[in-house]
């Protein structure tokens, strides 16, 4: 590291710390963000999967009591958004931080402190999410009653229970007192914002920093599939910030968008929350969906089949799903047009979603399959996402549908497709890409562990739940009497839960001893097909040593393999010393390297968000808009400071 | 059960694996969407029926052809596989067949959505309300106010207009036909009929707030014959416990007081009191033969229970709009007694 010249400033002098606790809170890395995500991400998900770990032990016999209703409705409400919003979208946001530059051939991504300042909002945003569990109210509809006279619930109680979805009036002041809905509503507004932020970075990154000859259409799948997220995330997350500013709105200021005693509509809500809400499913999906797309040719030593449409598919998705929300609402009473149109417009989604699936089959077909763990993963995600995708496909069925919606197996449906996918991909990519963040190999033997108890634990998790649904096991209720025969396949189910907790036990283990322990990787350890391989492991500071100049799709794949005249792969007697000269220039980059600067103001910024939370709750309060005062200024002086602070320029970091 | 082949296979998946034919061991639960007993319910089954089957073999064919592959493709050593990064013709062929064979599923789907969305001309009747957490019913031509159990004559067409006092509710018996929301300010439809007499179990389908699980719903079909006596004996006004009469009838006469000083400000018996917007259930036959659940139809109506209940309702149903009114246990005794009275096939 090069000493810096004197800053032009010295009251905004940039902080210069690489290591320590320091360094990770004034970072714009975009390596150390990424792994931020995760790690905090992952922090969330052991926190959802212990409430569903409750859920499932209060329901695993007829008349459960292991938790009141209150609890129960605070529990589901929790586990649903905090897997939605704080751990599938921030481990995407992971994956795209970490995996976006390296795959494009980029130094870092276009906004540096605004990747930061993503980073910090939904940090905050989750703190103040959580903070529900400490601080907030939450009481009977106004004129109910509480057993033993309680005007609030016991402390797992009270906390955000209108369900992620807050349908309207329920969720609103009448119906939901006291505060935990409000920090539902601002917490979500927060964690949108956050999200939204990425979104615009991740755009302008794909569209402007890609490496030399890394034209559109030699992107890998993975950078396609952030772009349509990225532009899913942009068009959707208005919807959802206008709807909860109303609810917001309506709770805090007494408007009355939602209150239908004068004059406000319920199913509005409903329009908005899905408008929003559809779209979202596929920004849970699609990361995936690209994760698997990687791995799967990778491990088939096969080129993806039908790359370009495995690519447009992804993008029909992405615009598909913004037509057909109202299948949410098929029982609302909307008009029979409305329910026939939406229902068509549902069933047109199979058509890219088999698309990708075909490819995913023609990418194995005539390969040479290697079951290594992320291979294990990808597959199991081909498979359970197909069940996810056809129980789909029967909910387009519109009177089917009105059998269906509100039961067990519409959460079979989306658990296949957002655990069984989304989740499944997620791991696929962890252990994909595990050597890129820390220069080790996972241990094959509990990752194939983890794999088929994971396996087997979500198929008895949620395959009963489809039986369960269509015997009429309504969702959201806590409890169900004997009489209703449900008792036996909930026990299996609630095994099943416990299962898959083992798992993740078994692969939290792996991944600390593998982190320290772990057969070092070398270069390229899969023998994989793009550029992120083509740099040593771990990522350098730097990630690329040489900017990459790209001439094809899977580019370090064709710098490795030729073909022969059968079309077969032959390793070109260079491969070696190309890969050589690439670890060489990646550790010792032969010219000096620019670096973005650190900064503090991205986790000032971020912080205010909590004082303007908790200073919107509790305006009327004596405390509450000093609060909200500080934390507006707070936020302006962040952004002053961030725009004011030098660039310096002449601090380059020079490795020679 | 009428549902053969689909159930059949829906069960076979569930079985397979580990647990063998659990399902086949269990009985069927009351609320069992794929045992349809009336017309609309059958037709919902025989369009989704084909569908699962079709979803099925698609899943067969596709987790097969993963199968084979995972198999006949594993690295045995074999040579390095050819580079194949597409094929057009394939990808033309796995677009239009989707496209084919859902615009066939297309047809069907938007006919029974029309079918299943209005009332005929000739059918009869029933509002449904929706309030946390029972469901009110409302015959408007023959003038009768009920609750938690809905009594419909078997095999005549019965169109529900349904609306919410409070929150969206949803309303469901999974037997005779889907779901349709209960929407504050709006109003609903929903085409009941069931084929036979008997009774069908149903369940609020929404979450609507603390005690969701708790609102449940029976609808009770009769011959036509007892339908029309039922109607005679609900137009009337309640049946009232007689002075004079032995020791039971005075628990129940004490019990009648005790609904006057404090039940009548929520609740309605024809004959006793009259309010403008009764905040709980109608009761004036509250021990009609047909209504036998009560507190949104999660309770049988047995003694023990209504006085289990009248203890104190939030810790029934949490959230309760019946607030425990520190009862003693006389005025329950009393007051279950009157309650179970209120029979209007009960001779004085």
């Amino acid at each position: 590291m090069a000493s810096a010249a004197s800053p032009t400033s010295t009251i905004f002098r940039r902080p210069k710390q690489t290591s320590g606790w320091m360094s990770w809170i004034t970072t714009v890395d975009h390596k150390k963000i990424g792994i931020m995500y995760g790690y905090s991400a992952f922090f969330f998900f052991i926190l959802g999967g212990l409430e569903a770990l409750i859920l499932r032990l209060q329901l695993a016999g007829p008349d459960g009591t292991v938790l009141d209703a209150a609890e129960y409705n605070a529990m589901f409400t929790m586990h649903g958004t905090t897997m939605v919003f704080l751990f599938v979208m921030p481990v995407g946001a992971a994956f795209f931080n970490y995996l976006l530059p390296l795959m494009i051939g980029a130094r870092d991504v276009a906004f540096p402190r605004m990747n930061a300042l993503s980073f910090w909002i939904f940090i905050f945003g989750g703190i103040f999410l959580y903070s529900s569990f400490l601080f907030g109210t939450t009481g009977p509809p106004s004129g109910g009653n509480l057993p033993g006279g309680a005007t609030d619930a016991s402390w797992l109680g009270s906390t955000i229970n209108g369900g992620w979805f807050m349908y309207q009036p329920n969720a609103g002041p009448r119906f939901s007192t006291g505060t935990v809905l409000d920090y539902g509503a601002i917490g979500l507004q927060i964690l949108g914002l956050a999200s939204l932020i990425s979104a615009v970075n991740f755009i302008a990154t794909i569209l402007n920093m890609r490496a030399k000859g890394m034209k559109l259409l030699r992107m890998p799948v993975f950078i396609w599939m952030t772009l349509v997220v990225a532009f899913l995330l942009l068009f959707s997350l208005p919807i959802i910030a206008v709807a909860l500013f109303m609810v917001t709105f309506d709770r805090q200021l007494g408007t009355l968008f939602f209150d239908t005693f004068q004059g406000g509509d319920a199913i509005l809500w409903q329009h908005l929350f899905w408008l929003f809400g559809h779209p979202e499913v596929y920004i849970l999906i699609l990361p995936a969906m690209g994760i698997v797309s990687e791995t799967l040719p990778v491990f088939s030593r096969k080129p993806l089949f039908g790359y370009p449409a495995v690519v447009f598919a992804g993008a029909a998705i992405g615009f598909l799903g913004f037509g057909v929300w109202a299948h949410h609402m098929f029982s609302s009473g909307i008009t029979p047009v409305a329910q026939a149109a939406f229902g068509l417009a549902t069933m047109t989604i199979a058509v890219p979603t088999g698309i990708k699936i075909f490819n995913w089959l023609g990418t194995m077909w005539m390969g040479k399959i290697k079951f290594t763990t992320p291979m294990l993963f990808s597959l199991g995600f081909v498979a359970l996402f197909v069940i996810g995708g056809l129980s789909g496909v029967t909910h387009s069925i519109v009177p089917a549908d009105w059998q269906q919606t509100d039961t067990y197996y519409i959460v079979a449906h989306f658990h296949y497709v957002l655990f069984g996918g989304a989740i499944f991909g997620i791991f696929a990519g962890l252990y994909y890409w595990f050597p890129k963040l820390t220069g080790r190999m996972m241990s094959e033997k509990l990752g194939k562990l983890h794999f088929w108890l994971m396996f087997i634990g979500m198929n008895l998790t949620f395959g009963p739940m489809h039986w369960l649904g269509l015997q009429g096991m309504v969702r959201r209720t806590w409890k169900y009497p004997a009489e209703y025969n449900f008792g036996t396949w909930n026990m299996v189910v609630t095994v099943g839960a416990f299962i898959i907790a083992s798992s993740i036990l078994i692969f939290m283990v792996n991944w600390t001893k593998s982190k320290r322990r772990g057969v070092e990787a070398g270069m390229d350890p899969w023998d994989a097909r793009t550029i992120e391989w083509s740099i040593p492991n771990p990522t350098p500071e730097w990630n690329f040593g040489v900017s990459p100049d790209v001439q094809s799709l899977d580019d370090w794949w064709h710098r490795k393999y030729d073909e022969d005249e059968d079309g077969r792969p032959v390793r070109r007697p260079d491969a070696d010393s190309t890969i050589a000269q690439f670890h060489d220039q990646g550790v010792n980059p032969p010219a000096p390297i620019h670096l973005p600067t650190p900064s503090y103001f991205p986790f000032f910024a971020g912080a205010s968000f909590l004082a303007v939370g908790y200073g919107v709750i509790y305006h009327t309060r004596g405390w509450g808009l000093p609060l909200l005062i500080f934390g507006v200024i707070l936020l302006l002086s962040s952004l002053i400071g961030w725009s004011l602070e030098p660039l310096e320029e002449e601090h380059e970091e020079v490795h020679a | 059960m009428s549902s053969g082949a689909p159930r059949l296979s829906l069960k076979l998946a569930l079985s397979a694996g580990l647990i063998l034919s659990l399902s086949s061991c269990i009985a069927d639960s009351p609320l069992d969407s794929l045992d349809p007993q009336g017309p609309a319910a059958r037709q919902i089954d025989e369009l989704s029926n084909p569908v699962f089957l079709i979803a099925g073999i698609i899943l067969a064919i596709v987790l097969g052809g993963m199968i084979f592959s995972i198999i006949r493709f594993r690295d045995r050593g074999q040579a390095e596989p050819r580079q194949i990064h597409g094929n057009a013709v394939l990808e033309v062929v796995w677009t239009a067949i989707p496209i084919m064979l859902l615009a066939g599923l297309a047809v069907p789907t938007v006919q029974t959505i029309f079918d299943l969305t209005e009332c005929s001309d000739d059918a009869m009747e029933v509002d449904v309300i929706g309030h946390q957490w029972w469901f009110e019913y409302q015959y408007p031509n023959e003038g009768i106010t009920t609750a938690n159990v809905m009594v419909i004559p078997a095999g005549k067409e019965v169109c529900l207009n349904m609306t919410s006092e409070d929150v969206i509710h949803n309303f469901w018996v999974p037997k005779l036909n889907g779901k349709r929301y209960l929407v504050p300010g709006q109003q609903t439809l929903l085409i009941l009929e069931a084929d036979e007499p008997g009774e069908y179990w149903g369940q609020c389908g929404e979450f609507c707030g603390l005690s969701h699980a708790l609102m449940r719903a029976r609808v009770r079909a009769v011959d036509v014959e007892d339908y029309d006596a039922w109607v005679a004996r609900m137009q009337q006004p309640a049946n009232l416990p007689e002075e004079g009469k032995p020791s039971e009838e005075h628990l129940a006469e004490a019990g009648l007081d005790q609904f006057q000083g404090i039940c009548s400000t929520c609740h309605v018996i024809d004959g006793v009191n009259q309010l403008d917007n009764p905040i709980g259930p109608n009761l004036t036959h509250f021990a009609d033969p047909y209504r036998t659940v009560f507190a949104g139809a999660s309770l049988e109506r047995t003694n023990e229970n209504l006085a289990e209940w009248l203890a104190d309702p939030p810790t029934i149903k949490p959230g309760s709009f019946m607030p425990n009114l520190n009862l003693t246990a006389d005025e329950i005794d009393e007051l279950v007694a009157f309650l179970q009275s209120l029979d209007p096939t009960k001779e004085n």
